[in-house]
């Protein structure tokens, strides 16, 4: 091993574990930790303020080996997490739609690793059974970080959330980096951990005639800003001042489109969110650049996302909404939606399969309202699965999927609609129903079509998108 | 041959042939399909990047302004570093990012044998002048041959 020059000022414990105080494993883990914040002029190594932390590895995926390896390496060693921590919703969930050929693939090929990897979870500080979500900063959930407090969670759309509307303190962490944090109690001082990493290098002035949609929003400024910290003007009078429940849902979709079409770990919208409250404009760096936003640049958004499906007018055969997941207020107000748009066409039920996914505490609390019997009977399905692992493989990447959600769209073949359009979509009448496209197998009280038949259906077979 | 020079992240020497992003490589993205099913050239699978979109990444002297996308990234570069299947260098226009630092330091501080120069902030021109096909000499300091 290479001697390792530092610059950043550690304690006396942190030095001793690096020179292998507490055996060759801890050793790495600080060397890693080290040299990751020395790259970014890191200080010094700060400790960990919050509760519980927070993982994006969630996925028994066969190609992660290394990674399990690697995790097992800190097993053996006696160092778990020093914090219990939630983790990301799980790739596999019966409740959803898929064919035999996607189940074999998905079972005994990509998530072969799945249930191995939750024991491992369990042994490194895994909170519960129920801990699966990228939301699980949601009341019901409970993993809430406090203003000011420091964390060393990953997932792009969480990170960005915490920073943003909860004024905690977290870099854009990688999956195993999260980890390690919390293994040794501390994390290196750099970027979104410092004031000066918090200030403004854009100003978004928001112009548009109606409120914007919140992914198509975050989208634009996401790839604009890439990675910087856009201080964003004009959406008070959309969203108001008060951090509610409405606010925070429209922040969440917002920030995992900023985070995920660019790299954006944090935002502050004026008057709004907590350091834009206190500080105001004083968080705006002189010469910060200045991106207006109105209902035309957002149309020269949404038309420039390439469509990737072969037959670009493919009747979608399965609707995801939920990435991230969805609160629990919209869960109730899209049982509103749903309800009334097929009212409005005279249709019984949803005429493309459609899943929203939330949080297992979410869905869990869902279900003791009565909004949950009634979303049941438009034919919606609830799920707590991770639409994007469930996208990521070569026959699912072929099903013309639709969503509302940019992030599921940039990293799968999933095409993006606004919510009105889904909505439109997903109640129109006169189109194939999802039983009459998915005559596939028909088991129990399952519906119709949470089976897609084996061999596919015949425009999947063809790859007919 | 034109000269750049730029800050070692991860030391090392090695001459390989360029392949250019323009735009952020999304790792997870790019890195995934190629992953789970086996591809050793590691064949880009990131339908959003027209200027990597099936290409092989494997053994290439990757030239990228930083990486974006999910925090999956560091751990899918580690991922692929162990596999064999890792660019023969990564060279940043820009300063590195968070998940690019991850995934390139983890590598080389948890797995042996592997030899992935990593060199960042080597400017804007960089990124201009550097096309496909391109012979790069990476050598120690963080200088860049390009010709």
């Amino acid at each position: 091993m290479r001697s390792l020059e530092y610059k950043m000022k550690l304690t006396d414990e942190q030095k001793a574990i690096l020179e292998h105080s507490k055996g060759e494993t801890l050793a790495k883990v600080m060397e890693s930790l080290v040299r990751y914040g020395e790259l970014f002029g890191a200080t010094e190594m700060v400790p960990i303020s919050s509760k519980y932390n927070h993982l994006v590895t969630s996925f028994g995926l066969k190609a992660l080996g290394p990674v399990y390896e690697l995790m097992d390496k800190l097993l053996e060693a006696g160092a778990p997490s020093g914090q219990k921590f939630s983790v990301d919703p799980k790739p596999l969930d019966p409740n959803v739609p898929s064919s035999f050929a996607q189940d074999a693939i998905f079972k005994f090929f990509m998530y072969s690793r799945q249930k191995d990897y939750e024991k491992q979870l369990m042994q490194l500080g895994l909170l519960s059974d129920n801990a699966f979500t990228c939301t699980c900063y949601m009341d019901e959930v409970g993993n809430k970080p406090g203003y000011g407090e420091v964390l060393s969670w990953s997932e792009s759309s969480a990170v960005v959330y915490a920073n943003s509307v909860l004024g905690a303190r977290c870099n854009r962490n990688s999956g195993i980096i999260d980890l390690m944090g919390s293994v040794i109690g501390y994390v290196p001082k750099f970027g979104l951990l410092t004031d000066e990493g918090r200030k403004a290098d854009w100003i978004i002035e928001v112009k548009t005639t109606k409120k914007p949609e919140a992914q198509l929003l975050g989208s634009a400024i996401g790839m604009k800003v890439m990675e910087d910290v856009p201080y964003v003007k004009g959406l008070d009078q959309w969203l108001g001042t008060e951090l509610d429940d409405e606010a925070c849902t429209y922040l969440k979709d917002f920030g995992a489109a900023t985070a995920s079409n660019g790299a954006v770990g944090l935002y502050h919208i004026d008057k709004l969110t907590p350091e834009a409250v206190k500080f105001g404009e004083d968080l705006i760096n002189p010469g910060a650049k200045t991106y207006v936003i109105d209902d035309a640049e957002l149309e020269r958004v949404y038309r420039e996302y390439p469509v990737i499906w072969k037959n670009k007018n493919a009747q979608p055969k399965l609707c995801f909404m939920g990435c991230p997941h969805m609160s629990l207020q919209q869960l109730k107000d899209w049982t509103d939606k749903v309800e009334e748009s097929l009212k409005k066409n005279g249709v019984e039920k949803v005429t493309v399969p459609t899943v929203f996914t939330a949080a297992p505490d979410v869905l869990e609390a869902f279900a003791k309202t009565p909004y949950a019997d009634r979303l049941k009977a438009t034919g919606v399905i609830t799920s707590y699965i991770c639409p994007l692992m469930y996208m990521n493989n070569p026959l699912s990447e072929k099903m013309p999927v639709i969503t509302s959600s940019n992030k599921l769209r940039t990293y799968t073949s999933a095409r993006y609609y606004t919510d009105e359009e889904i909505l439109e979509q997903i109640t129109a009448p006169g189109r194939s129903s999802g039983r009459k496209i998915l005559l596939g197998r028909i088991t129990g009280a399952v519906p119709a079509f949470h089976k897609l038949p084996n061999p596919l259906p015949r425009g999947i077979r063809k790859g007919g998108r | 041959m034109k000269e750049f020079q730029g800050r070692v992240v991860v030391p090392g020497r090695i001459a390989a042939e360029a392949l250019v992003s323009h735009e952020g490589l999304n790792t997870l993205a790019s890195f995934q399909k190629a992953l789970q099913f086996g591809d050793k050239n590691a064949t880009c699978g990131d339908q959003n990047n027209p200027d990597l979109y099936g290409k092989q990444m494997a053994g290439k002297a990757l030239c990228l302004p930083q990486t974006i996308g999910s925090t999956t990234g560091g751990l899918v570069l580690y991922c692929a570093c162990s596999m064999g299947r890792q660019p023969a260098c990564m060279l940043f226009s820009k300063p590195i990012d968070s998940l690019a630092a991850a995934g390139t330091v983890l590598a080389d501080v948890w797995l042996d044998d592997v030899n992935m120069p990593v060199i960042d902030s080597l400017g804007d021109e960089f990124l201009e002048y550097v096309k496909d096909g391109m012979n790069i000499v990476v050598q120690e300091g963080g200088k860049i041959l390009v010709g």
